[in-house]
């Protein structure tokens, strides 16, 4: 006998395809069978029905930007903790970065997070291949090998590839395979020491900064060699107006470039560590006001392509020192699509274009196949509810890890249900309802 | 009107009267120190624990003698001797003192901010910031305060100039928000790499140029442009520095005449400060060593006392006198 699931009673909205009309969603065995008016699938008796009245209906929403923390670092995060974390922030897939404990630098490691994975029952899980072996920057990681096994993009994410001439090898080969090299964007010169951003706050609080400059000076040296190579460059949460304007004008040169920002550099300012606050304390660092300003037109006018959380679980022990010796990184998962929501009620973006930035624009940042609520496609679909409203705490925080600068924020639009290949992975009810 | 202040983690969030107090205070104490007996039973009974994370010779004295003439039982913690150094994490060696029941704990850290994360995990103590990376040094700028006003008489309106590596000087940053609060005029001067313009959101301004720098300044005060710095980036060499910044009779006979001299100490001599100076009648160098104990003996007595003053009308000051005058 076929699985039916049906969605009744939403709002089907699919920016890329130009659907934003109230209607209902039927899939068969984990394909989407058709989309119709409200009430066409109601003599489906058979099909587990999905009451989405109130609610968007989105194809399944992706992060392409996580950390996993397995193999590894499990007290942190497991791929199955981060799976059905992601499920619950309304993610049906995530990519994660390959800084893991073996870095995923061979085949045995893809293949381990993808078993993984398939009994997480949560969101799907790619897995992001190491540029460099060991991330160490200095030799290739067998890309060809990795890429096969299942990586969709690759990165040495939290360090950049400092050696310029490993980094355009890295592109130059990755065009036999088309691929897309996510980078990590900082010069470990301008920022050494840092633990947040360089400013009058940092002088006064007596803390090391990291100057935009830092940031910029790396976008600047890939947007070159992806000039130089015709390779494909991601950039990593960029944090900087300057970062987003060096990238816009890329883009008009013709540079295959993307990019990503993540939902804290356009929520929050410097000012979140004044009270050396290690829960906002995350690489890069917390930008300014005229920073958010122009992360927000990047985003609005497409030059930021995509929002990715930059989910980083770490143990409270890791939190509770020094602002200066806590580890860097903030989760994610659970707060990137009620933060983006905020934007648009505030009119920074349209709808359209916030549900585009964590689905279609998000997957083409490293050429996933699209997921679209049309026929045929996979039945990976987000019910996200814009009226849902929580005051965030521990009691809504799926992660093993709790270093979230948000909890106490009232968080409005999250997940009620989640959907993979046409199984119901998150039910928010008993979590946010 | 002190009586609410629990910790001093700065100079930054005091009140121009929580700051006079204490010099006021302090001033009583200098009395004390001068004495053949150089004791007071102020704090007999209280405890209080030195807890330095970083090397100190000269802050560490100074607070040690501050809590025993004041009769204090005063313990000394250094890291090197302690847990820390077997991998305990600051809160975990914080809440073990605090479970001996100590009335202050005095703390040095070489991490900006650490002070308060020890303070916001010690509901039952008080914290004293003895120095936290670059951040604040509070007492220092106490004392130095003191020193400025028992020489010139008051606080409002001075002109002071800092020679020296503001950069990484958290007596710098206590000192610039103390002198603001008396509307002084705070200049800083050293290369661009070391008094960086950021230090301008702080109300001071920064000169590359000795001259203008220290022109008709009422203070000079000497920061320290520290020995292992000298293969870093910031500067080409000492030598280079003290041809444009060394503290001399000439560049204050010239520039800033009527200028008396400061310095936090240690000094170099011949690079960030000539001997001309250092010996001469313009420094107070020694003074503010010997005002550190008072200053340090005010901030302990108003802290390890401030709980049993509340509720009770009588400030620590008129505390003071009492004392004072029953010792006599």
């Amino acid at each position: 006998m076929s699985s039916k699931l049906l969605i009744k009673g939403g709002t089907l909205l699919d920016p890329a395809k130009g659907l934003n009309e109230k209607g209902d969603l039927l899939s068969v065995d984990g394909i989407i069978e058709a989309t119709g008016k409200p009430g066409a699938f109601d003599s489906e008796s058979e099909a587990e029905v999905l009451d989405a009245s109130g609610a968007l209906v989105s194809p399944g929403l992706i992060d392409i930007h996580v950390h996993l923390r397995e193999p590894g670092f499990e007290w942190k995060e497991t791929i199955e903790s981060g799976a059905r974390t992601a499920a619950a922030g309304g993610f049906t897939s995530v990519c994660c970065m390959p800084n893991t404990n073996p870095v995923i630098d061979n085949a045995q490691v893809v293949e381990f997070i993808l078993e993984k994975s398939e009994l997480a029952g949560g969101a799907r899980v790619h897995p992001i291949g190491a540029i460099s072996e060991k991330l160490k920057g200095e030799c290739l990681a067998p890309m060809v090998e990795l890429w096969e096994a299942g990586c969709v993009a690759f990165s040495d994410d939290g360090w950049p590839v400092w050696n310029s001439a490993l980094m355009r090898c890295a592109l130059e080969y990755g065009k036999m395979m088309n691929l897309v090299l996510a980078c990590h964007e900082e010069d470990t010169a301008l920022s050494h020491g840092f633990s947040m951003n360089e400013s009058e706050l940092s002088v006064e609080l007596g803390l090391k900064g990291m100057p935009a400059a830092a940031e910029n000076v790396m976008i600047s040296r890939d947007i070159e060699l992806a000039l130089l190579t015709g390779g494909r460059v991601h950039f990593c949460h960029v944090s900087t107006a300057r970062g987003v304007e060096l990238i816009r004008r890329a883009k008009k040169d013709g540079a295959k470039v993307t990019a990503e920002t993540a939902p804290h550099y356009f929520i929050l300012d410097e000012t979140a560590v004044t009270e050396y606050d290690t829960s906002a304390k995350m690489s890069m660092p917390l930008r300014k006001q005229e920073d958010i300003k122009g992360l927000l037109e990047g985003l609005a006018d497409g030059t930021i392509d995509c929002v990715a959380s930059d989910h980083a679980p770490h143990e409270e022990d890791s939190k509770r020192v020094a602002f200066g010796d806590a580890s860097l990184g903030i989760l994610g998962l659970q707060t990137t699509v009620p933060l983006l929501l905020e934007k648009v009620r505030e009119g920074a973006l349209s709808l359209e274009r916030a549900i585009a930035s964590v689905t279609s624009d998000a997957r083409a940042c490293y050429g996933l196949e699209q997921v679209s609520l049309e026929k045929g496609s996979v039945a990976d679909i987000s019910v996200i509810d814009p009226d849902c409203k929580i005051t965030f705490g521990k009691e809504h925080n799926l992660s093993l890890s709790s270093n979230s600068p948000f909890f106490g924020r009232e968080l409005q639009g999250l997940a009620r249900y989640t959907v993979v290949a046409g199984r119901k992975v998150f039910d928010s009810e008993g979590l946010y309802s | 009107m002190n009586s609410e202040l629990k910790h001093l983690l700065g100079i930054k969030g005091l009140g121009k009267e929580q700051v006079l107090a204490l010099l006021d205070s302090a001033d009583q104490f200098v009395d004390v120190n001068k004495r053949a007996v150089k004791k007071v039973p102020a704090l007999r009974g209280k405890t209080i624990v030195n807890m330095f994370f970083e090397a100190s010779t000269r802050t560490r004295m100074s607070f040690e003698l501050a809590g025993k003439r004041l009769s204090a039982d005063v313990i000394n913690f250094g890291a090197s001797s302690s847990s820390t150094s077997k991998g305990e994490s600051l809160i975990d060696t914080a809440l073990t003192i605090q479970s001996m029941s100590p009335d202050v704990v005095v703390m040095r850290h070489p991490a900006s901010g650490a002070c308060k994360l020890v303070a916001d995990h010690l509901p039952e103590t008080s914290v004293v910031n003895a120095g936290d990376g670059l951040h604040e040094h509070p007492t220092q700028a106490l004392l130095d305060a003191l020193c400025i006003r028992r020489k010139l008489g008051t606080l409002e309106n001075l002109s002071v100039s800092f020679v020296g590596d503001a950069l990484r000087s958290r007596v710098v940053r206590s000192n610039i928000y103390l002198l603001k609060l008396f509307g002084c005029r705070v200049r800083l001067v050293a290369p661009p790499t070391l008094a960086v313009t950021e230090f301008e959101g702080m109300g001071a301004e920064v000169f590359p140029d000795m001259k203008r720098g220290i022109e008709g300044a009422d203070v000079v005060v000497s920061l320290r442009m520290k020995h292992e710095y000298q293969k870093d980036i910031y500067i080409p060499s000492l030598e280079e520095y003290s041809r444009l910044y060394c503290i001399t009779e000439d560049r204050l006979r010239d520039y800033a005449p009527d200028c008396m001299v400061l310095a936090p100490g240690p000094i170099i001599r011949g690079t960030e400060i000539a001997s001309d100076v250092a010996d001469g009648p313009r420094s107070h160098i020694e003074e503010q060593v010997e005002l550190g104990v008072a200053v340090r003996m005010a901030v302990l007595f108003l802290l390890a006392t401030g709980a049993d003053n509340k509720g009770r009308d009588s400030s620590s000051e008129s505390g003071i006198k009492e004392l004072v005058a029953n010792e006599q």
